[in-house]
């Protein structure tokens, strides 16, 4: 099977030719071109993001005033679960898969992915699995309650019934876990077995180690989440007794089995966004990467040490010293390779004339808010004050300040740099630059204000609270509001350019690069004829070998 | 396309130096930057293992979760049950079912070179082991005198065994598949791809088997 689908057998009707390449339908067709099905998860990805945001507002809303008054506290519950399940699973992870998807054959020099007809089932596993979350809104005791953990014994505390939100939550995940293997799988192959001639290793962008990285991640770790799952899954609906605490059973192992995946997880999501700042950062400062090599190794540390680190969200579950001790160190050693990257990022811009376009800014934004971000990291890794913090807002401001401030600002910038060449047209550089400050500033207003909440000790997944938190919450809240009105200026501006934009050229970063050297958008087939790679990633400001061309539409 | 030489220019990157370092059989799994794309066989095989093993590390879950339970509870058995029992049935299920492997891989070797009447025969006869295996095991759960809700030894018993068991069918499926296959002429491409694939699935469910049966059988309460 595996082997005849490696034959480009399109199930479509003249696919094969350019003209159907403006051909809006094939986005909503089972396609095996991995361009399609790259911008097929991004889209999708990008619609449960708003419903994942939505989620999130009225969460906001919920908690400027101490009161529970906005919703009930079972909804509530299901709020903050939903909310974190959508935006994890369905959105960053799926996001960063279809990046990848689109970019990795074109930066390798590859015609397609290595098994396309297995890339096209892992896609449409997603949309039945996002669905049949989203529809445990409608059932009569509503959705999942224990937060995107569902930890033991208290996501077994379900009402009877045999289809409950918990049950129809953690078949949703196995599929959608079982979609992720698939491109793990995918990932894996291709960029060991399909790179072009000269492309060796370390001739790779980072991005693509990067996507490396984060997709052995997905194959080594994630397994063991679905063996976790479908433990849960006995435990809720066919009465075995692994994690029920009161007839002998262990949550703790749930826990460990949950969090040697979910840790992972965070890597799996922001290792992807490292590799764009690093494609990202040298593009607009014409410099080189600095320490290419240092850079790519250092994301392969990055997720062999966040293999060993998952007892720190455990601190506090009656782990013993000794684990507490070891993980301590191991999860502070993550702070090496990490920082490796920052400062690699950093000396690429250092004394460099900088092009300050969207992506740029947006990568420039995002690494900087990383740099916040895992110092709080390092805080919360050491054991005493994170027994101190443990589930508070301190936590969850320093979790967003990644997964939003950083991650997402990077998928941001992806998606403006990479633009051009997904659909051929240039977006507006004014709606940009307004999209940007419309999202950093806030971002940062909404995130940091979470900080000094959680010193003061409010506790998060709570409706009401203590009047004394007030103040940092109507900070939060009016901060978020804005977040979510930055999308709007975003959607228009992807929309309207997609359909009138200005033509963009092939190149119009003059970044280097294969993905570069193909029209925009690429043909089915990616390159006229395979390139042969002669040089090393990332040789701005060589005059040997950057691209000459006529690019008009840089404003 | 044909192969081209791979031009090396002047990088300040020593090409590649690290895989000289590396055994045979890595490299064969690494292959170099180029001229790999076409490998059909090669990516397909390379697929297979590191979907193995994802499925090893689920496995390995389960495993774990058995361990750690039976580690710290002392009181493992309910009181009036056996658990599952060494008997001589199981034993000829666990021996037929290890020696299949030494079936299937002569099977495969006789189909690469391409013996048909030989590879039909010898895969006949490890659809037929794994059938056996698959209705013993069906015999030995209903003889057992605990079931699926019976403490943490029939939670873990049944969902480790039954895991496997799950396997084990879908080996004996695929083993169909690729015989009737071999019935269809033209049908067989010459890498005999879903046989090797089918081989390498078989002896892994094997390999399972193992670690299941000394963890189920022969550690005795």
């Amino acid at each position: 099977m595996t082997h005849d689908s490696s034959i480009n057998t399109d199930g479509e009707l003249n696919n094969s030719s350019n003209e159907s390449e403006q051909n809006w339908r094939r986005y909503f067709s089972f396609s095996t071109d991995h361009k399609v099905i790259g911008v097929q998860y991004m889209a999708m990805t990008f619609m449960f993001f708003l419903i994942g945001g939505l989620l999130a507002m009225i969460i906001r809303a919920e908690l400027l005033t101490p009161e529970a008054n906005v919703v009930d506290r079972p909804l509530y519950n299901g709020l903050f679960t939903m909310h974190g399940t959508i935006m994890i699973f369905l959105w960053i992870i799926p996001f960063n898969a279809g990046l990848a998807n689109y970019l990795v054959p074109l930066m390798i020099g590859a015609r397609d992915m290595a098994f396309p007809l297995l890339n096209a089932i892992a896609f449409w596993i997603l949309p039945p699995a996002g669905l049949l979350l989203l529809s445990s809104f409608l059932l009569p005791n509503g959705t999942a309650q224990s937060g995107w953990w569902s930890y033991p014994p208290i996501s077994l505390q379900v009402p009877p019934g045999y289809i409950n939100g918990e049950f129809i939550w953690i078949v949703s995940l196995i599929l959608i876990g079982i979609s992720s293997i698939m491109g793990a799988i995918n990932f894996l192959t291709t960029i060991f077995w399909m790179r072009a001639p000269g492309m060796t290793f370390f001739r790779m962008p980072v991005f693509v180690w990067s996507v490396m990285s984060a997709q052995l991640l997905q194959l080594i770790n994630l397994p063991a989440l679905t063996g976790a799952l479908i433990l849960l899954l006995f435990d809720l609906s066919l009465g075995t007794q692994f994690f029920k605490p009161l007839e002998n059973g262990d949550p703790v192992i749930y826990q460990h089995l949950f969090w040697f995946y979910s840790h992972p997880a965070v890597y799996i999501m922001a290792l992807p966004a490292f590799g764009i700042f690093a494609e990202v950062l040298p593009a607009f400062a014409r410099n080189p990467l600095f320490g290419y090599r240092s850079v790519a190794l250092a994301t392969l540390g990055i997720a062999l040490v966040s293999i060993f680190v998952w007892v720190h969200h455990m601190f506090t579950s009656a782990t013993p010293n000794w684990m507490r001790m070891t993980f301590m160190v191991t999860s502070m050693l993550v702070a090496v390779p990490t920082g490796v990257k920052a400062f690699a990022w950093t000396a690429t811009i250092w004394r460099s004339k900088l092009h300050l376009e969207t992506p740029m800014l947006f990568a420039m934004g995002g690494a900087t808010m990383f740099i916040f971000g895992g110092i709080t990291g390092v805080m919360l890794a050491a054991t005493p004050f994170d027994i101190h913090v443990n589930n508070t807002y301190f936590v969850v401001g320093h979790f967003h300040y990644v997964v939003f401030n950083t991650i997402t600002m990077a998928i941001f910038a992806a998606i403006y740099f990479w633009f051009p060449k997904i659909t051929g047209r240039m977006y507006s550089e004014g709606w940009g630059k307004l999209h940007f400050w419309l999202t950093f500033i806030p971002a940062n207003i909404t995130f940091f204000s979470m900080h000094p909440l959680g010193l003061q000790g409010m506790l998060r997944r709570i409706s009401s609270y203590d009047p004394q938190y007030q103040g940092w919450n109507i900070i939060a809240s009016l901060g978020a509001f804005l977040l979510g009105a930055s999308t709007l200026p975003f959607i228009a501006n992807i929309v309207g350019s997609w359909l009138y934009g200005p033509r963009a050229v092939n190149n119009p970063w003059h970044a280097t690069g294969l993905e570069w050297i193909t029209s925009s958008p690429p043909p089915r087939d990616n390159f006229e004829e395979i390139p042969i790679v002669k040089r090393p990633p990332y040789d701005y400001g060589d005059p040997k070998y950057s691209v000459l061309e006529n690019s008009n539409n840089r404003d | 396309m044909q192969r081209r030489t791979i031009h090396i220019d002047e990088s300040p990157i020593r090409l590649e130096k690290w895989r000289q370092y590396l055994p045979n059989w890595l490299k064969r799994f690494l292959p170099s930057g180029g001229g790999n794309a076409e490998d059909h066989h090669g990516k397909g095989i390379f697929g297979f293992v590191v979907f193995l093993l994802s499925e090893s590390i689920v496995f390995l879950s389960f495993i774990l979760t058995y361990v750690a339970l039976r580690l710290t509870h002392t009181d493992w058995l309910p009181p009036g049950v056996k658990g599952p029992d060494l008997s001589t049935f199981v034993m000829i299920n666990t021996v037929i079912l290890l020696s299949s492997s030494f079936v299937i891989q002569p099977a495969e070797n006789a189909l690469r070179r391409n013996q048909l009447n030989k590879f039909r025969f010898l895969w006949l006869t490890t659809i037929a082991m794994g059938t056996y295996f698959l209705v013993g095991q069906g015999i030995e759960w209903s003889q057992l005198d605990f079931g699926l809700t019976t403490g943490l030894v029939g939670s873990t018993f049944y969902v480790l065994t039954g895991f496997h068991g799950l396997h084990v069918l879908t080996g004996v499926i695929l083993q169909v598949t690729m015989l009737v296959r071999s019935f269809i002429p033209g049908n067989y491409n010459k890498g005999h791809f879903g046989a090797s694939v089918t081989t390498l699935f078989w002896h892994f469910v094997d390999i399972v088997w193992v670690f299941l049966f000394s963890l189920l059988y022969l550690w005795q309460a």
